[in-house]
């Protein structure tokens, strides 16, 4: 179980490369997890190709969910809208490299639940965009 | 005289296993739910095996003999909680449902729009979401005793609320969170004295303290049997006879009935007016032996061996830097402790924890108005039971220094 902190996730949680907030931004999305309390923001600048050329996330909560956002803004910089919408569930947890319960495995989502919403210009998050 | 732990965790079967091969369960989660002895399980599996019918109604021998064992636990509840008379005991599934059985009957039989309800910042949202909805469909008002920075409730607020035309006042004996046992006499007393009705929230008071509900004088007392060594699905619901029997019943169907016509029905007496189809029978079986399993140890005792355990709790906690209890001090309070950890979050610290078997819950642990009232969005909590032991606290402590170590 301890493997579910390694270093990488104490890392990027103590140590976020990406935290913080882009204004202007041309997409933004927020959302928690009621369940305990976790809170994610994200804002991306997107070029006119249609591709992110940086992103930022905000928020509290575990290091599981904080350092799977940060993790996964740096995996999206420089990628196309069109990829991002095709992020799946896996590569989430190829990233974090861990394998986690159901009740971890909410955590670990959110930041890409929050992603996706904004990529797709959603007005509310929901877990069709994880699955 | 102490208890003697060691002998009575021989009694519970769960607390022997290990989590992983190796690694004992340190279960410190009993506010969530307790666990069972082996007296309890046998009663409900003796039912089961022997006289297992449908109770009421039934002549023949088996149906006789549930219905006597289900009445007798009901007795036995009544007799635990010093009610006056049996059919004052309501069984429903839980404290939630014995809420909204009064949120349901009496309240709506009795409140209307702008009649005013005291409840507290400390609720479960057992004891709030009832009222909030109660609230939405009358345009009753609703307000609420603070707590104070060390965790009691703010009297002086209370007392100043109750000069206003006040209904009823629902409040919990014992926080779930910050273990802060209230005095539910001397609030009791204050809300009679206002004309208001009172509705304890027992879920916590009930399994760990002595509770009598005549001494208190409370009009409602809600508790469940999981959270007193009982199994799940089934609680009771205390009241006053004169309030219970002015009430309308509740749900509708056999055995709440007297007479049923085509098109009309005469209740049933008391405590049957409220119960309505089938209940849950081995589960009352199982009640009433969690009752005389806590009578035989005697809830003083019980209060006795947490205070002992919650003191050591919060000096063994409080010396962990980062470390902050919520709630007063041991003196005012159960077995309970929640906590935050400087820089770590607290699913991040059970997760952590579970490593050494520590069984402990992170959140906001249904009551999430009194979490935001902290500014925080969750706590760590470890509660405590009659058999937990100083060893369970070291292993949490030892547990927290890891996480520390881990966080760096
Ligand atoms: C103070 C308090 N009230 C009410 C409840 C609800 O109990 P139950 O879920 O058994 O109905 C709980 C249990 O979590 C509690 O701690």
């Amino acid at each position: 179980m301890e493997d579910l902190y390694r270093e990488i996730i104490i890392d990027h949680y103590k140590n976020p490369q990406y935290r913080g907030h882009l204004d202007p931004s041309d997409i933004h999305f927020e959302d928690d997890n009621p369940l305990c309390g976790d809170h994610i923001e994200i804002t991306l600048r997107v070029d006119g190709d249609g591709k992110v050329t940086d992103g930022r996330f905000d928020g509290n909560g575990c290091a599981i969910s904080q350092s799977s956002a940060d993790l996964l803004i740096e995996s999206v910089i420089g990628k196309s809208i069109e990829a991002v919408k095709q992020l799946t569930k896996q590569d989430v947890l190829d990233l974090l490299g861990i394998e986690l319960g159901p009740v971890r495995l909410k955590c670990a989502l959110l930041p890409l639940k929050v992603l996706k919403a904004g990529v797709y210009g959603l007005s509310e998050a929901n877990d069709d965009l994880i699955a | 005289m102490p208890l003697d732990i060691a002998r009575l965790r021989e009694d519970f079967p769960t607390l022997a296993r290990e989590v992983r091969p190796g690694v004992p369960l340190v279960y410190l989660d009993s506010a969530a739910t307790t666990q069972k002895p082996l007296p309890v399980l046998q009663a409900m599996d003796d039912f089961y095996r022997r006289s297992n019918a449908n109770i009421h109604r039934g002549v023949h021998t088996l149906a006789e003999e549930a219905t006597a064992m289900y009445e007798q636990a009901r007795e036995k509840v009544a007799r635990f909680v010093n009610a006056p008379s049996v059919e004052q005991i309501i069984f429903t599934r839980n404290a939630t449902e014995s809420i909204n059985l009064a949120a349901y009957t009496w309240a709506r039989a009795n409140l209307k729009k702008g009649d005013l309800i005291i409840l507290t910042e400390m609720e479960h949202h057992s004891n709030l979401v009832p009222w909030h909805m109660l609230s939405a469909e009358r345009g009753v008002d609703l307000e609420f005793v603070p707590v104070t920075d060390d965790g009691l409730l703010d009297l002086d607020v209370y007392r100043s609320l109750l000069t206003r035309t006040v209904r009823l006042v629902a409040f919990t004996g014992m926080s779930n969170v910050l273990g802060t046992i209230n005095p539910v006499g001397e609030m009791t007393r204050l809300a009679h004295a206002a004309g208001a009705v009172v509705l304890v929230d027992g879920a916590q008071s009930v399994p760990h303290l002595p509770v009598d509900a005549q001494a208190l004088d409370v009009d409602f007392l809600a508790f469940s049997a999981h959270k007193m060594l009982g199994p799940t699905g089934i609680g009771a619901l205390y009241g006053k006879k004169s309030l219970l029997e002015a009430m309308p019943p509740f749900l509708g169907g056999g055995d709440m009935i007297k007479t049923v016509h085509l098109r009309n029905f005469v209740p049933n007496d008391l405590p049957h007016k409220f119960e309505a189809g089938t209940p849950a029978i081995a589960e009352a079986v199982g009640f009433g032996a969690a009752v005389d399993y806590l009578e035989a140890i005697g809830m003083e005792a019980v209060a006795a061996h947490e205070r002992e355990i919650i003191t050591y709790a919060l000096e063994r906690l409080e010396e962990i830097p980062g470390v902050k209890v919520f709630g007063p001090a041991a003196d005012e309070k159960g077995g309970v402790a929640s906590f935050t950890l400087e820089g770590v979050h607290p699913h991040d610290v059970a997760q952590i924890v579970d490593t050494y078997g520590v069984a402990v819950r992170a959140g906001h642990h249904c009551a999430q108005p009194l979490h935001e009232k902290f500014g925080i969005p969750a706590t760590t909590r470890a509660s405590f039971y009659i058999y937990s032991m100083k060893e369970e606290v070291d292993k949490l402590v030892a547990g927290i220094y890891q996480v520390k170590k881990i966080f760096g």
